[in-house]
């Protein structure tokens, strides 16, 4: 019993020294501007190779100007998982210096998670902190002071397959293009050649945020402007998935739930897909690339965005500051362009965004991204996003049935996500 | 007097070949085990780091939750029919198996085989296979069938977890089965069948109680691992559609890593974990009633 008790004790013993050495080895994170051997590391979702690249090439040029930063590392993680990955390496006390964020910056912005930018990049001498768009900068901010650089401010566009639409017979006039002709030519497109109509990218009956590319033309939102009431059972929205349904099963003008249809392998007519998305693009059929088609409301114009901040969690947040400051100024933010639509007025425009782009020429770019821009609205984002999206696809599952009761629906749509919005 | 006797020696060894075990209990269950309580007292914000003491408000969340019947009635359901077809099917298979003929080598390999395959990669074959214009309708439709959309109906969705998790893990009972029918003596066999003993009959009476050790066994693991299905319902349905796929510890996954509610989570978790034990218990309580050595 004594050896029990005696080997209980040195166990005890064993993981108290443990825990102290971990929580020892964390403490002495937290450094001041003067210290040495900093590793930033900042997480981005991009595996692209020539991504890559440009951030490491960044990444050494200003390790050249800072000795005391002994690396940066660009932490690759997959889309798919990466909020749910951030989060965890921020509970778990390893955050990333720096991070790139979509949907999940309402959160880290609310919670002051995040460093703000402002003050250091006004003070940045040659930044220009004027040249933002307004339109881009306003989803990363509160209380005017920017949380995150917007690098990424990709509008979405109606990508078209002319050969599809050839073969069936179809043509279409873009300048006065609206979505009841994007769905009769869909229509047409699968009725004669069995390949599917109209996609809109990413949706899947499962990210139900991409519909903004419709609804919005409908006149439609998810919830108020002041993000705290749902909207999802207002007339414009009805109307709007009345449209998409019907689509889905009276028409076949767009996919049912559960087919498969990739527009870059040949597959639609016609998706509605982020600009960026051009690199997609393999040559093996001619396409036609516009502004979304008009809905019932009019023009409209829709954003998708990310930005990269730095975390008030990281240990060396001033250097990661600093860091920010060098990869987001006008030189750097002008290489970055070639694979993101920037956020600085400078650059939007179409001839400088085509210089470094093989896919789309300077006057598609002009129409399709710098004349969008200024008058876009963004997907929907609100603070606890993960936990809206999924309440608000167990509730609109319903909707994709062909005796759907729509307005039922989209009323215990907002039932299921009230409750969140109004937190 | 000597301090190291033999007896206090053979002490030491004992515990020290034990100790990895104990470290492995220690740092994988027993800690995690008392955090997740911790965590289930707490409110805690993740981006922050900080936490509020709530006490049992997430347990008494648990009863005001308006999802956790539908997850409760998916659980039961999904457990209930993994348990079930996977037992029956692997002892029917192993039964099949238990002779000798021409390719049963080959047999077995074959349905032992999907055991050795990466669980998600298994999961995103069949999630091609079960799409609206995907392989299985595709067959279904040669022979003039209309198959129906098979993970976006409640129904069918859950029936398509449920096949595609025992296809992939009815190879592991099947071998068990095997290896409790190869150690059943033939004499019993021979005795019987000179009494007049009918094939059902010998089933019944000789083969399944002296297996009936292995069947307690493997449906103690089955309905662990049932009520562990995590990747299957991740990849395959994620939970939909509704909630008619959601089983518990993908809908613990949701609340602690999606919806960062660490704290109701881990009161999930902790309610999944009362659940194992009781049905583990339980299940361990009624061998004496049905499994023949322990009377």
């Amino acid at each position: 019993m004594i050896t029990a008790r005696k080997l209980l004790g040195a166990l005890a013993l064993t993981t108290a020294a443990t825990l102290t050495a971990a929580c020892g080895a964390s403490s002495t994170g937290a450094e001041g501007s003067k210290a040495t051997d900093v590793k930033l590391r900042m997480t981005v979702w991009t595996s692209n190779e020539d991504q890559l690249k440009l951030f490491n090439a960044i990444g050494d040029a200003y390790r050249a100007d800072h000795p005391e930063v002994s690396s940066i590392t660009f932490e690759s993680l997959p889309f798919a998982d990466y909020n749910t990955t951030l989060t965890t390496q921020i509970a778990g006390g390893n955050a990333p210096d720096l991070a790139w964020m979509g949907d999940l910056s309402k959160d880290l912005i609310a919670s002051d998670a995040l460093v703000g930018l402002t003050d250091k990049l006004k003070a940045t001498s040659g930044w220009q902190y004027d040249d933002l768009v307004d339109s881009a900068t306003k989803e990363f901010s509160r209380d005017g002071k920017l949380y995150a650089y917007p690098f990424s401010n990709s509008p979405f566009a109606l990508y078209v397959n002319t050969d599809l639409l050839a073969k069936a017979g179809q043509k279409i006039d873009p300048k006065t293009l609206t979505w009841d002709q994007v769905a009769a030519a869909g229509a047409a497109v699968h009725a004669k050649t069995g390949k599917a109509g109209f996609v809109i990218r990413d949706f899947d009956y499962k990210s139900w945020n991409t519909l903004a590319t419709v609804w919005t033309g409908f006149g439609g939102s998810a919830w108020s402007l002041d993000g705290k009431t749902c909207t999802f059972d207002s007339p414009e929205m009805q109307r709007a998935f009345t449209f998409l349904h019907d689509a889905a099963f009276k028409t076949s003008a767009m996919p049912g739930p559960g087919t498969k249809a990739d527009f870059f392998a040949g597959d639609a007519a016609f998706t509605v897909a982020q600009v960026s998305r051009a690199s997609l693009l393999t040559g093996s059929f001619k396409f036609g690339l516009y502004p979304l088609p008009a809905g019932p409301s009019g023009k409209y114009a829709v954003l998708g965005q990310a930005g990269v901040g730095v975390l008030a969690a990281s240990k060396h947040p001033d250097q990661a500051t600093d860091f920010l400051a060098y990869l987001t100024n006008p030189a750097n933010a002008a290489k970055l362009a070639q694979f993101f639509p920037p956020p600085r007025k400078s650059l939007l425009t179409g001839a400088k965004l085509a210089e470094n782009n093989k896919k789309l020429s300077a006057a598609q770019l002009q129409e399709v991204v710098v004349d969008q821009l200024p008058n876009a609205v963004t997907l929907p984002n609100h603070a606890s996003p993960a936990e809206i999206a999924q309440k608000g696809k167990t509730a609109l599952d319903a909707l994709w049935k062909a005796d759907a009761d729509i307005p039922a629906v989209l009323k215990s749509v907002c039932t299921a996500i009230d409750p969140i919005l109004a937190k | 007097m000597r301090y190291w006797t033999t007896r206090r020696r053979d002490v030491l060894t004992g515990y020290l070949f034990i100790a990895p075990q104990l470290a492995g209990v220690l740092l994988f269950v027993l800690i995690p085990v008392g955090l997740a309580i911790w965590y289930s007292l707490n409110k805690w914000n993740v981006f922050t780091g900080k936490q509020v003491f709530v006490g049992a408000d997430h347990y008494a969340a648990l009863a005001s939750d308006p999802q956790l019947p539908s997850v409760l009635l998916a659980t039961v359901v999904f457990s209930g029919g993994v348990v079930v077809l996977n037992i029956t099917l692997g002892l029917l298979i192993a039964v099949l198996l238990n002779r000798q003929f021409r390719g049963a080598t080959f047999f077995r390999t074959l349905f032992f085989s999907p055991v050795v395959v990466s669980v998600v990669a298994w999961t995103l074959v069949w999630g091609f296979l079960l799409q609206d214009n995907g392989g299985i309708n595709g067959l279904l439709h040669a022979i003039g069938v209309d198959g129906p959309n098979w993970l976006q109906h409640g129904d069918t969705a859950m029936l398509s977890v449920i096949v595609s998790q025992v296809v992939r893990s009815v190879g592991v009972n099947m071998v068990l089965f095997l290896a409790a029918l190869q150690g059943v003596p033939s004499e019993l066999y021979e005795a019987a069948r000179i009494d007049g003993a009918r094939s059902r009959s010998i089933f019944a009476r000789i083969t399944l109680p002296l297996i009936s050790p292995t069947v307690l066994l493997t449906a103690i693991i089955t309905v662990v691992g049932a009520l562990q299905s995590f990747a299957q319902i991740a990849v395959l349905t994620g939970g939909g559609p509704e909630l008619s796929t959601t089983v518990l510890v993908y809908y613990v996954f949701q609340q602690a890593f999606e919806f960062n509610n660490i704290g109701y989570g881990s009161t999930l978790a902790l309610m999944l974990l009362s659940f194992v034990m009781v049905l583990t218990l339980l299940q361990w309580q009624l061998r004496r009633k049905w499994v023949f050595h322990e009377q």
